[in-house]
């Protein structure tokens, strides 16, 4: 039997004041399952990084709720959420956002350094974490001396040390090509998914579909459906 | 032995602080810049306010009786005799000694003059006399005698020695002793010590002829009473202390010294600021969208505001030690090669100095933290 990670019920949220006013998330409710690579695709202004923001505990909802791992997100204090997602989810921004001053090790520690780990106890972790995306050789680069694709499985590595349960990946072929694209998300499905980790990818990129479990559309700030993927949730 | 560790997140701060080298070295250069400008300036004050007051400094009497009119100690008002039998007379009075202080033109081996201060010190008790370097005390009742100050005019004396002559007013002058004293003088001229009644017999002098009445008190109890009775008496007591504070008042308010170093200590206050505010908060623009993304990892609002003010209180310590450094240096770079440079390093001006410098950080955290604050993290998803 799958474990719900996310459960989102009635989600909506506006934004703008008076004609302005625009909803940007239309009553949606999805749950996200341990094991699983869920992506969320529709086109631009459809709603989905908004929907992606509301259930990763970074942008309140006017109205609905969201339980990570039984933990009703929006009912807790500001510092109870920001602990929460330092120990519990894990980011891939778009542009990486990596610190072009540290390097990629120490990059790579930082949830460790905000946890309050012992400096060099965070690298040696975050070390090991850089030998699972095969950087390890890079550890002691700037980020700004890395290709594209080594930037993604830095930040990928970033999201994991941790050990979160649930892992947001936003548009993570964005700003790579093809083949990297792909082989950026090959990996995380082989060796980042794990039946007590779920993975919601937010993707325009039609050319990674073959890796999700289920595709959940958004149109105009609604869920339109899912799709199966092409391989089912173990 | 356990090391001081930082907090992690305050290395983080530091590196992405120290590993921008531009940026780093300018907010150093600007707030160096800013705290040298203005110790340098307050320095050069806080030197000429105690130079003003060199000889209150170096004759060093518990009390001055002077004429109420008397602003400093160089522009005397000769007080009658009398003066000193009446302040003689005061219960709670140990000692009072006249004092005479002025200046004169001596006519210099070579032939060339020089202009001087001389202090004629009270005959009987020598009272206030300089710390001997060369020669005997006795030797200053000796015929023309006079004991020159080894300071930093003494040069322009021009090789003078003991035995050395010089005219002043057709009087011959000897020098008999050349002594230290703890302050030079302001106006550049050197300075002669001899003995009061030899300063009145070459000197030209008015009808009245005592420059300060010095007096001693029995004890600090009897100062207040000496100074309402002298006041009674239509003249000015004031304390060593009172007598510094009012020359300095003289100096700051009333010849324009003052209002020109503060313009210039604040023109150097708000070049420190704008240099290190503007750096600082391009610094911060600059890494903005990766304090978002701190805080969508999970950093709180106020770990954020931390690892602000440490970049910033990092940033402006280091460059006040830089600037202090650099403003010690100076000064000692400049008294290698001009003796009359006066400037001298207080803990006023440090602290003042480092007053402005927190206000130069705190302003520069305050604008930085205002951005951090209100970045959400959200914006660092939509891009």
């Amino acid at each position: 039997m799958t474990k719900c990670a996310i459960q989102a019920v009635g989600l909506n949220k506006w934004f703008g004041e008076g004609e302005a006013r625009t909803q940007a998330v239309k009553d949606v409710t999805f749950d996200a399952n341990f094991g699983e690579m869920l992506y969320v695709v529709g086109p631009s202004g459809s709603g989905k990084t908004t929907m992606l923001s509301i259930i990763s505990g970074i942008l309140r909802p006017n109205s609905g709720s969201v339980k990570v791992e039984g933990t009703d997100i929006w009912n807790i204090s500001e510092d109870e959420l920001a602990q929460f997602r330092l120990l519990k989810i894990g980011f891939v921004f778009q542009d990486y956002h990596l610190f072009p001053r540290l390097t990629t090790v120490e990059n790579v520690a930082i949830p460790l350094i905000l946890q309050n780990k012992p400096w060099n106890e965070a690298l040696v972790e975050a070390a090991k974490d850089l030998e699972i995306v095969g950087l390890k050789t890079r550890a002691e680069l700037p980020p700004v001396k890395l290709s594209g694709g080594e930037q993604q499985r830095v930040a990928i590595a970033r999201a994991i040390v941790s050990r979160p349960d649930v892992l947001i990946l936003d548009e993570p072929t964005a700003s790579l090509d093809g083949d990297t694209g792909r082989s950026i998300v090959q990996f995380v499905r082989a060796h980042i998914l794990t039946p007590e980790r779920c993975i919601v990818i937010v993707t325009h990129d039609s050319r990674i579909y073959e890796f999700a479990y289920r595709i959940m559309r958004m149109e105009d700030g609604k869920l339109s459906g899912f799709d199966k993927g092409s391989l089912d949730a173990q | 032995m356990r090391q001081l560790q930082l907090p992690g997140r305050l290395k983080v701060a530091f590196k992405l602080l120290v590993n921008d080298r531009t940026k780093f070295a300018a907010l150093l250069v600007g707030i160096t810049f800013a705290v040298f400008l203005m110790i340098e300036m307050t320095s050069l004050f806080a030197g000429i306010l105690s130079r003003a007051s060199s000889t209150v400094i170096n004759i060093g009497a518990s009390i001055w009786v002077m004429d109420p009119a008397v602003q400093t100690v160089a522009n005397t008002i000769p007080v009658p005799d009398y003066v000193l039998d009446e302040v003689r007379s005061i219960p709670g009075v140990k000692y009072a000694v006249p004092l005479y202080s002025g200046s004169a033109l001596l006519k210099l081996h070579d032939g060339t003059y020089q202009a001087a201060n001389v202090i004629g010190l009270d005959d009987s008790s020598l009272f206030g006399r300089p710390e001997l370097l060369k020669g005997n005390i006795e030797d200053i009742f000796a015929e023309n005698a006079f004991i020159a100050i080894d300071d930093s005019e003494f040069y322009k004396l021009k090789g003078a020695r003991i035995g050395a002559e010089f005219e002043l007013n057709d009087h011959r002058g000897v020098i008999v002793a050349v002594a230290h004293v703890a302050s030079s003088g302001l106006f550049g001229v050197p300075t002669l010590y001899t003995t009061y009644y030899r300063a009145l017999q070459y000197i030209p002098s008015t009808r009245y002829t005592i420059s300060y009445v010095l007096v001693e008190p029995k004890s600090a109890a009897d100062v207040a009473r000496i100074q309402r009775q002298v006041k009674a008496a239509g003249y000015l007591a004031l304390t060593k202390d009172e007598f510094i504070d009012q020359i300095s008042r003289f100096y700051k308010y009333q010849t324009g010294i003052g209002t020109n170093m503060m313009v210039m200590t604040l023109v150097s206050f708000i070049i420190g600021l704008s240099i290190s505010g503007q750096t600082f908060y391009t610094f911060i623009l600059e890494n903005l969208e990766k304090f978002g993304a701190l805080k969508a990892i999970g950093a709180t609002g106020r770990e954020l505001v931390s690892m602000i003010l440490f970049q910033a209180t990092f940033v402006s310590l280091t460059g006040y030690g830089f600037g202090v450094g650099l403003c010690a240096l100076v000064i000692w770079l400049a008294r290698l090669y001009l003796p009359d440079y006066a400037a001298m390093i207080t803990f006023m001006n440090l602290g003042l100095a480092f007053v402005m410098v927190v206000i130069i950080a705190s302003f520069s955290s305050y604008v930085g933290v205002r951005k951090v604050l209100k970045i959400e993290p959200f914006d660092i998803f939509r891009g």
